[in-house]
């Protein structure tokens, strides 16, 4: 394998944003009422429709897709190991559990008070996995995401026993598999956050390429390696949080995108984070939209899709890298 | 100048440097021996504070490593390791561009982009730039490393056994290099090195440890010969003179 | 002494099963008896079939620290089940005789688990990328499994829920005759092949040497697990840790490896767990549905325990 990668050229970067802009379209359109997309200015009911319901839920999509990306690629980068996410790393059952916990006790509590209840229990969480996870062997790397994701199936356990026996088990489910079918205008602005915390990391991106390396090789650099990770684990939780408390958790976004991109065109985050965040857009938003289609006109939730879809994409990952190997 | 002052450091309970002190001025290639364990290793971690003092102090050009900015000391001083892994999928050329990351925090200006060619043309890696490190030999993934440790522009080199993986050609082509930036730019290096030899054909001063402490320091011809070399590495080996510099049969 | 440890711990079952059948009887005697025997019955049966399948799996892939559901068995087992009712049809599925369709189902779980563990186990992989492809797969087949459980019947979200975690409380009885039968059989044949499990434990090159065939006994092996797997999980449900619990703790009392004495520690120390756990549950907490959760957060940290300590030798 010699530098035949492909480059991201102008070409396919067109190319790419087609397929977006298509994607885009596509889920303004598709649903269980019709869309009649050409005359929507003419025809007040259809525009409501759109402002208020297909509208939030297509940026709903792309906010949640891109930030999840995203901070899949930050979870690799912090634990240096490419098969983690923030459903493979506990981030998102300790997000469940903490917007489990502030529901408990106090269930008046705004949603904004309660992601950042959530974002806390993610922050430390998150912490407590990677800690663990520089422990293990660097020469075994997938004692990492499997201990990851044995980590998260026990703190699941704690929310689902907790919610059980807090009759809550419906509203667990909520948090845990990923839906857009609820989402209106008014109960999603909150994931605009997300794309505050990609800008960050945009900011951030060469810091991101260089902690990659390592931590020696980061402060022979001159970066403060211990507070880029305080970062990166602010960013992954805050995203993780934003998901599982708006739209519920999408499994396998932040591992199949930036793997992909990663083949593709290499590490360097300041060329690919573009990329992975419009790829983890796109992956979702074409998976919202083959759940509204595949037993039209009842929906399959995005999450039990991606399921599905990540699921083969990382299995494919893992074995294609084997056989390189 | 690097001023090392009565450094001690233990790994838990097990001591590993022992009261070093030692000064370096600027300028000249300067190799560290010794046998495995003697904290060679450790001594260069310390003084690029990739680890945190314990006792003692270091400064470089009066910059106390424990308490300027790691930044600062960044565009001073710059280190590679000897298990320096690069798991990242980074062409070379984006490799050794992040050396010049201390100066323009990821910006890379035309001046920038030339020293990174240059970097790159001196260690002979002109038609591996475009590569993926990956798919590159440790040995030629080795000079990339040195590559961008060098592109980093400081003034001081640390380099912990640079010369493995890299086979009889490119280890004195790296020596050379080395002599070369000590001798035109006034740059100082500081080199683990194994083979005593290179030390002597290329160094200008050898600080030979053991257990923990320095037990030698000077000139090559001071420093090998057979007394002390037994005294380092506890056997003895004949020291034969070439052209005026001390050779080590450490084989026979 | 390992048989001195081995009659401790049947005495243990022992003194659980009474405790599980005499505390708190009252009203009916006859009945509650009746009730509580067949229960029994049902608890005994997956002790035993989730340990031997551990311990077998664990022997044939050399690994301490896998087991059936974490390689994702009993997932793929729903997911076949879900795909009988996708390819009958609600209607043909429900008209089969229950019996029949469970006997069909333990069929289908062992054909797709060799179609998918053979090829892995032949191919040697590391043990890591297998363990995650594993844990991946189950991931993956139970979202198939919701997946065609929403195609079924877009309305019905109960059939998903019922995939999350087992439930020790509510056993299904009517096909405990059928699961008897394949359970005995197992664990017969697995007390038999205990000499040949030995010999597996040493690995593919050293068993070859000895002369017992590799691809053939392994392939033997599997297939018995699948048919214990799909037992305990027909009637309880997915149970992720359980198996690896009762492994380990069985292992540390009787601390050998042979399998003439670990194939019964392990099934003895799965009934007393589960046996003792559910009367423990039941009467001293006042709480029967939750054996199966805590199970499975005790048992997930003794996974990630043995993990971290596992690696750190």
């Amino acid at each position: 394998m010699s530098a035949r990668a492909l480059q991201p050229s102008l070409r396919t970067g067109t190319i790419a944003g087609l397929g977006l802009a298509v994607l885009f379209v596509l889920s303004l359109a598709v649903g269980v009422s019709p869309m009649p997309l050409g005359r929507v200015l003419s025809d007040p009911e259809a525009l409501q429709l759109l402002l208020v319901s297909r509208l939030p839920r297509t940026l709903a999509a792309i906010l949640s897709g891109a930030g999840l990306a995203i901070a899949g690629l930050i979870m690799q980068t912090l634990a240096r190991n490419r098969f983690v996410e923030p459903a493979t790393a506990g981030t998102a059952q300790s997000a469940e559990l903490g917007i489990l916990l502030v529901t408990l006790l106090f269930p008046a509590a705004a949603l904004p008070v309660k992601t950042l209840v959530a974002g806390g229990a993610a922050l430390l969480g998150t912490s407590i996995f990677l800690a663990t996870a520089h422990r293990l062997p660097p020469a075994q790397p997938f004692l990492v995401p499997l201990f990851g994701i044995v980590y998260g199936g026990v703190i699941g356990a704690a929310a689902t026993y907790a919610a059980w026996q807090a009759d809550l088990l419906q509203f667990l489910a909520v948090w845990t598999n990923g839906d857009f079918s609820g989402v209106l205008r008014g109960r999603y602005e909150l994931l605009w956050i997300a794309a505050v915390m990609v800008a960050i990391a945009w900011f951030v991106a060469d810091r991101l390429t260089i902690m990659a390396l390592g931590r020696e090789a980061s402060i022979g650099l001159g970066i403060d390696y211990a507070r880029m990770v305080q970062i990166g684990l602010v960013l992954v939780s805050v995203i993780t949080a934003l998901a599982v408390a708006v739209v519920g958790m999408i499994p396998f976004v932040g591992l199949a995108v930036p793997n992909i991109v990663s083949r593709l065109m290499g590490d360097n985050v300041r060329g690919t984070l573009g990329w992975v965040a419009a790829g983890g857009a796109g992956l979702v938003l074409a998976c919202d939209i083959a759940g509204r289609l595949i037993r039209y006109p009842y929906e399959i939730p995005v999450g039990t899709v991606m399921g599905v879809v990540g699921g083969a994409i990382f299995l494919w990952l893992l074995f294609r890298r084997g056989a390189h190997a | 100048m690097i001023r090392i002052e009565n450094v001690s450091f233990k790994h838990r309970t097990t001591p590993i440097l022992t009261d070093v002190s030692l000064t370096i001025p600027k300028g000249g290639v300067v190799a560290l021996i010794g046998p495995n364990g003697a904290g060679k290793s450790s001594l260069l971690s310390l003084v690029a504070r990739l680890q945190p003092l314990q006792t003692g102090a270091i400064d470089i050009d009066g910059l106390p490593v424990d308490s300027t900015p790691g930044r600062e000391l960044a565009r001073v001083i710059a280190i590679l390791r000897q298990d320096t892994t690069v798991a990242s999928r980074l062409k070379v050329r984006e490799l050794v561009g992040f050396g010049r990351f201390p100066h323009g925090r990821g910006r890379l200006t035309a001046a920038d982009h030339a020293i990174i060619d240059a970097a790159i043309a001196r260690f002979d890696l002109a038609d591996l730039a475009d590569r993926f490190i990956e798919t590159l030999s440790g040995g030629q993934r080795q000079r990339a490393l040195v590559a961008m440790a060098f592109a980093q522009g400081t003034d001081y080199l640390l380099l912990d056994e640079p010369l493995n993986n890299l086979d009889m050609y490119y280890a004195r082509e790296l020596m050379r290099s080395l002599r070369s930036i000590a001798d035109g730019k006034g740059k100082t290096v500081v080199i683990v090195l194994h083979d005593i030899n290179q030390a002597s054909a290329h160094a200008d001063r050898i600080v030979a440890m053991k257990g923990g402490r320095i037990v030698a320091d000077g000139t090559p011809t001071e420093i090998l010969t057979p007394e002390t070399l037994e005294a380092v590495f506890g056997f003895n080996m004949r020291v034969e003179t070439i052209e005026g510099k001390p050779f080590v049969l450490h084989q026979l | 002494m390992p048989d001195r440890r081995l009659l401790g711990l049947a005495a243990a079952a022992l003194a659980a099963a009474v405790a599980f059948l005499a505390i708190g009887l009252k009203g009916n005697i006859a009945f509650v008896l009746e009730l509580r025997l067949v229960k029994l019955a049902a608890l005994v049966q997956v002790g035993v079939a989730i340990a031997i399948s551990t311990v077998i799996f664990q022997t044939v892939t050399g690994n301490r620290i896998l087991t059936p559901s974490i390689m994702g068995l009993d997932a793929l087992y729903l997911f076949g089940q879900m795909l009988m009712v996708f390819l009958l049809g609600g209607v043909g599925y429900v008209t089969l005789d229950p019996q029949m369709k469970f006997g069909l189902e333990v069929l289908v779980l062992m054909a797709l688990a060799s179609a998918l563990l053979l090829p892995m186990l032949k191919s040697r992989l590391d043990m890591g990328l297998m363990l995650l492809a594993g844990v991946v797969f189950g991931v993956l087949f139970r979202s198939l499994h919701s997946l065609l459980a929403r195609l079924i019947d877009p309305n019905e979200f109960s059939v998903v829920q019922s995939a999350s975690f087992a439930n020790f409380n509510a056993v299904r009885t009517d096909l405990l005759v059928f699961a008897a039968i394949v359970t005995v059989i197992a664990a017969v044949i697995a007390w038999r092949a205990r000499h040949v499990l030995d010999i597996i434990s040493l690995g593919p090159d050293t068993a070859t040497g000895l002369g017992v065939g590799w691809a053939g006994t392994v392939t033997g092996l599997l297939l018995l697990v699948s048919a214990l797997v799909a037992v305990s999980t027909a009637l309880v449900g997915p149970v992720a840790f359980f198996g690896l619990l009762v492994a380990a703790l069985a292992e540390r009392i009787v601390d050998t490896r042979r399998h003439g004495v670990l194939l019964p520690a392990a099934a003895l120390a799965g009934i007393v767990v589960l046996v003792g756990g559910q009367t423990l549950f039941q009467h001293a907490l006042g709480n029967a549905t939750a054996l199966g959760v805590v199970i499975e957060f005790v048992g997930g940290l003794v996974f990630l325990l043995l993990l971290v300590l596992g690696s750190r030798k």
